[in-house]
């Protein structure tokens, strides 16, 4: 009987961890605000959802966006026709100009760089395939988003070697860290062909600084070795310190920049994962040309192309959504961490990305990963919030979550925090009475607010009419 | 200087076979009727241009579907987040009825043994990757599409084994060509993990009949192989005899639940049928549930984008509209397909009787110098600089016989057909009619093979993505 391959029969696709308990818990009993306000609230899921309003206004002031209609249709067989791998040049010149922006234009992109893929995961799994050989290894800081073990290694075979990074320092990315993970990949036998970062980082919501930045770059031209930026992030920093990009950072320290490749997408600073596009934006002529050949696997919707062409080129809009979106994503995030720390709960200080990074290792029974997973269980099973364990995105140490707080509305918002607040005082936490949750009390914040200044009206609910499984999620 | 990884730099991507230097002189110099009328006139692109006007008519009766709405209501922001790799459950469903709706529903599909991909492309890589490894090879009968050789081969470590097909039985597949191949690749010790047909063919034009269906399905079962049927221009298929899809046969001679069953797995697109390359939708359709969720969770690397998948599920719902355009497609396709033939016979070239595809098998075996596959790269050369029509050379799709070309005809205009007839009758006139001095052919040919290799060594940027 003709079995199937081992790639398809083994694990690689990574599904059959336990980190999916969550998502299962949360596919059999969803929260609903009417329907089921006793359900799993979703917060381990990295969308950005507060935005789409401002983005349909203008999408109803565009019509010739779409190229169904009337203003819109006599660009259709031209587009319908295009599935030229180099890419539409008004889509290549829009998504060059955003990313630029995203970077307050200190930098310029080529768009004869930028080439397309089935999202950030299509463009890791080509970038990948084109770098490496079987056999042959990435370097990854730990924690790092869990879909890299499958993105990275399932059909390319390809390893990754963890760079261990601790709390003790907020997780930063040490010389002696990488150093240290390059010598054990060596004591190991395996070649290491390339650093892959997230910057800003999934899981911890931090950005990298220019310091770690040329440090890093500095580490790959004496190993020579290449470095792969995942910059999926970009436009979620919503406070000081500014991002700085691998874009940036060559401009400033000698480097071979054959090494260097960034991987980008809509997914989260739009908020359009279901629209696929990813981007790969390297500096070696040579990958360019070939990954290029190789997007033919995961070319972006010609329909898509045309559509975001015509919004990203529009400056103004662009303007205005790096801004909003920042500005949103400060208010939830601030609002999110204050009300965790009136019951006790600290993250780790973060300024971008769609979650934060908290610390619940005080909740531990033992300072073990059995610990952590038995009190991921209490949150999930008790608590009824599908958030995700550090283990998950191999951290080092016990007792840290990726909580996702852009999402959901604001009122789902609430009743997470009334569940963490009701859970904290049963655990005899450090409390604070109830009547006085709602009050500011002693805020780090350089300015005041009230309650009510976090509160974004206008946010839609999680529910979704569009059936959805949370295994599925091409990017998490 | 760390070296990209083999597969970067080997030259499995198959760009630089002849098959892409039509393209790129074509890119150099493309006729247009009125900027420029001496260009060079695409004729190797398999593009189903001739009803678009039908889809947009639909469009424009539909506005709700393009402008992110479903009764009146914006849905955008689901659109934008879904992800699912399970895919749309509408755009499935309208999916098989479409596919059942071609087979004049003589087979059904059931909507959760599809698998959405980025395009045909996507669709026969992953069904490698699922099916085989490095070592293993598929057997796929000649002449085939040149772009097996990147998607069957490249990143999955793969090969392709060669049944051969000639011209004296109409290159249909023979139980003994299918034998010849099996022990060659037991030769070379490759395992052989299946046969990849394409029906319609590409690049014949033709249908499968019943007996050779029936024969893969007694080879698949005798040697327990996989059979994959790439049937992405089973709606071309435009007169008679009827398209059989390997799933009606099955259907006929095995109950469910047999192991041939699971091994049988079928290949589509929309990029032929409704002329949507550009919008990426591929479709891999098996009986074996397994396969179908190893398939659905690599199916990641390539989704069909949401907004896509809403359009088309809007528009192959509509019942009216799918049977009206399925009819009206196959009609122009059978009228511009008899013009192409009878242009060619005006110019004393014949070409394989055919039913389906966008395309001809062109056979130009009388103008070649000598039966060899130099002289078809000769005329080859010719055909594309002096007459100026690309069209794609037998060899580059591996066929044993030299002097057969694939030559497209629904990627273009009917004045745009009608000059490319007269041109290739010229042609043919003059080269019957100028004895041409041996000299002569040499110094052409010499100045010919110049520019070739000096397109070799300087690929534009502007490489052109296959069909």
């Amino acid at each position: 009987m003709a079995a199937l391959s081992k790639i398809a029969a083994g694990n690689g696709h990574g599904e059959n961890s336990p980190y999916f308990d969550g998502w299962k818990a949360y596919e059999t009993n969803p929260f609903h605000p009417t329907d089921r306000p006793e359900g799993v609230i979703q917060m381990g899921l990295a969308e950005n959802q507060l935005c789409f309003d401002f983005i349909k206004k203008w999408l109803m002031k565009h019509p010739e966006a779409s190229l169904c209609t009337a203003e819109g249709v006599n660009k259709f067989k031209e587009t319908a026709l295009f599935q030229d791998y180099h890419g539409m040049p008004e889509f290549r010149q829009a998504i060059a100009k955003f990313m630029g922006k995203v970077r307050g234009d200190r930098v310029k992109f080529d768009p004869d760089r930028i080439v397309m893929s089935g999202g950030a995961t299509g463009a890791h799994e080509m970038v990948t395939f084109c770098l490496a050989d079987p056999g042959e290894a990435f370097l990854v800081p730990t924690p790092y988003y869990p879909g890299f073990d499958r993105d990275l290694r399932w059909r390319t075979g390809v390893e990754l070697v963890p760079v261990i990074c601790e709390s003790s320092n907020n997780f930063k990315i040490t010389r002696n860290a990488l150093e240290a993970a390059y010598e054990k990949a060596q004591e190991d036998n395996i070649r290491v062909k390339g650093l892959l970062i997230t910057n800003p980082s999934n899981p911890l919501g931090t950005i990298l600084d220019r310091e770690t930045l040329k440090s890093i770059v500095s580490f790959i031209n004496e190993k020579n070795i290449h470095l792969i930026g995942d910059e999926i992030y970009a436009a979620t920093v919503f406070m000081e310190p500014e991002f700085v990009s691998i874009s940036e950072i060559i401009e400033e320290v000698e480097c071979n920049r054959d090494l260097i490749h960034i991987v980008y997408s809509l997914s989260k600073d739009m908020g359009f994962p279901g629209f696929r596009v990813g981007i790969v934006y390297s500096y070696n002529d040579a990958l360019v040309s070939c990954t290029r050949k190789m997007s033919s696997f995961g070319l972006v919707s010609s329909q898509t192309q045309h559509l975001i062409a015509s919004m990203l080129s529009d400056d103004d809009f662009v303007d205005n959504f790096i801004i909003k979106s920042k500005k949103k994503l400060f208010k939830r995030h601030e609002y999110f961490t204050w009300s965790l720390s009136q019951v006790g709960i600290g993250s780790l200080k973060s300024n971008a990305g769609l979650f934060i990074w908290m610390d619940l290792r005080k909740l531990l029974k033992a300072k073990t990963f059995e610990a952590e997973m038995d009190l991921w269980q209490v949150i999930i099973h008790e608590v009824k919030l599908n958030v995700s364990p550090g283990s998950s995105f191999h951290c080092h140490e016990p007792g840290w979550f990726r909580v996702c707080f852009a999402n959901m509305d604001d009122d789902t918002m609430e009743t997470a925090l009334l569940r963490i607040r009701d859970f904290m005082r049963k655990n005899n936490a450090a409390m604070i009475p109830h009547n006085k949750l709602c009050r500011r009390s002693s805020l780090k914040l350089s300015f005041s607010r009230r309650v009510d200044d976090f509160m974004s009206p206008g946010i839609m609910s999680p529910h979704s009419p569009l059936p959805q499984s949370p295994l599925v999620r091409a990017r998490s | 200087m760390p070296l990209l990884s083999r597969k970067a730099t080997c030259s499995f991507h198959g760009q630089d076979s002849s098959y892409f230097l039509g393209w790129q002189e074509y890119e150099k110099n493309p006729y247009d009727e009125v900027k420029n009328p001496k260009g060079i006139i695409q004729m190797g692109l398999a593009e189903n241009q001739l009803s678009f006007d039908l889809l947009e008519s639909w469009m424009a009766k539909n506005p709700g579907a393009a402008g992110f709405e479903r009764d009146g209501q914006s849905i955008f922001r689901e659109l934008a987040l879904f992800q699912d790799y399970h895919g749309l459950p509408a755009f499935k469903k309208a999916l098989v009825d479409f596919m059942a709706e071609i087979r004049g529903n003589k087979v059904t599909f059931d909507p959760n043994h599809i698998v959405l991909t980025a395009g045909a492309t996507s669709a026969n890589e992953t069904l490698m990757f699922c099916l085989a490894e490095q070592g293993d090879a598929f057997l796929l009968p000649t002449p085939y599409y040149p772009g097996f050789d990147r998607d069957l081969k490249w990143r999955t470590g793969v090969e392709i084994v060669p049944i051969h097909c000639t011209s004296s039985n109409r290159f249909q597949i023979t139980a003994s060509a299918l034998e010849v191949a099996y022990q060659q690749a037991q030769k070379v010790k490759l395992r052989v993990k299946g046969v990849l047909v394409t029906n319609p063919s590409n690049p014949l034009g033709t249908t499968m009949t019943r007996d050779e269906l029936d024969l893969l399905i007694n080879f698949i079962a005798d040697k327990e192989i996989h059979l994959i049927s790439d049937e992405i221009y089973s709606g071309t298929v435009f007169s008679s005899p009827a398209f059989v899809s390997i799933m009606e046969v099955l259907k006929d001679r095995n109950p469910k639940n047999t192991e041939v069953w699971d091994r049988v797995h079928v290949v589509y697109s929309l990029s032929k049928d409704l002329g949507l390359p550009g919008f990426r939708v591929g479709v891999i359709y098996s009986n074996d549930s397994i396969i179908v969720a190893a398939a659905t969770k690599m199916s990641s690397f390539g989704l069909v984008s949401s907004q896509t998948q809403y359009l088309l599920s809007a528009m192959l719902s509509d019942k009216k509209f799918t049977k009206e355009y399925i009819s009206k497609n196959h009609k122009r396709l059978q009228k511009r397909q008899s013009k192409l033939v009878s242009g060619l016979e005006k110019a004393s070239i014949g070409c394989l009787k055919s039913n389906a595809g966008l395309f001809c098998w062109v056979d130009m075996r009388h103008l070649l110098s000598s039966n060899t596959f130099e002289a078809e790269m000769e005329l080859w050369k010719r055909i594309v600089y002096d007459v100026k029509l690309n069209i794609s050379p037998g060899s580059s799709c591996h066929c044993t016989e030299p002097g057969w070309f694939r030559v497209c005809f629904a990627d273009m205009s009917e004045d745009t057909l009608k000059l490319a007839m007269q041109r290739l009758k010229s042609f043919v006139s003059s080269t019957t009619i100028n004895n041409r001095s041996h000299q002569d052919l040499k110094n052409s040919r010499r100045k010919l093979r110049t520019e070739w290799v000096f397109g070799l060594s300087f690929l534009s940027l502007n490489d052109r993505e296959p069909d």
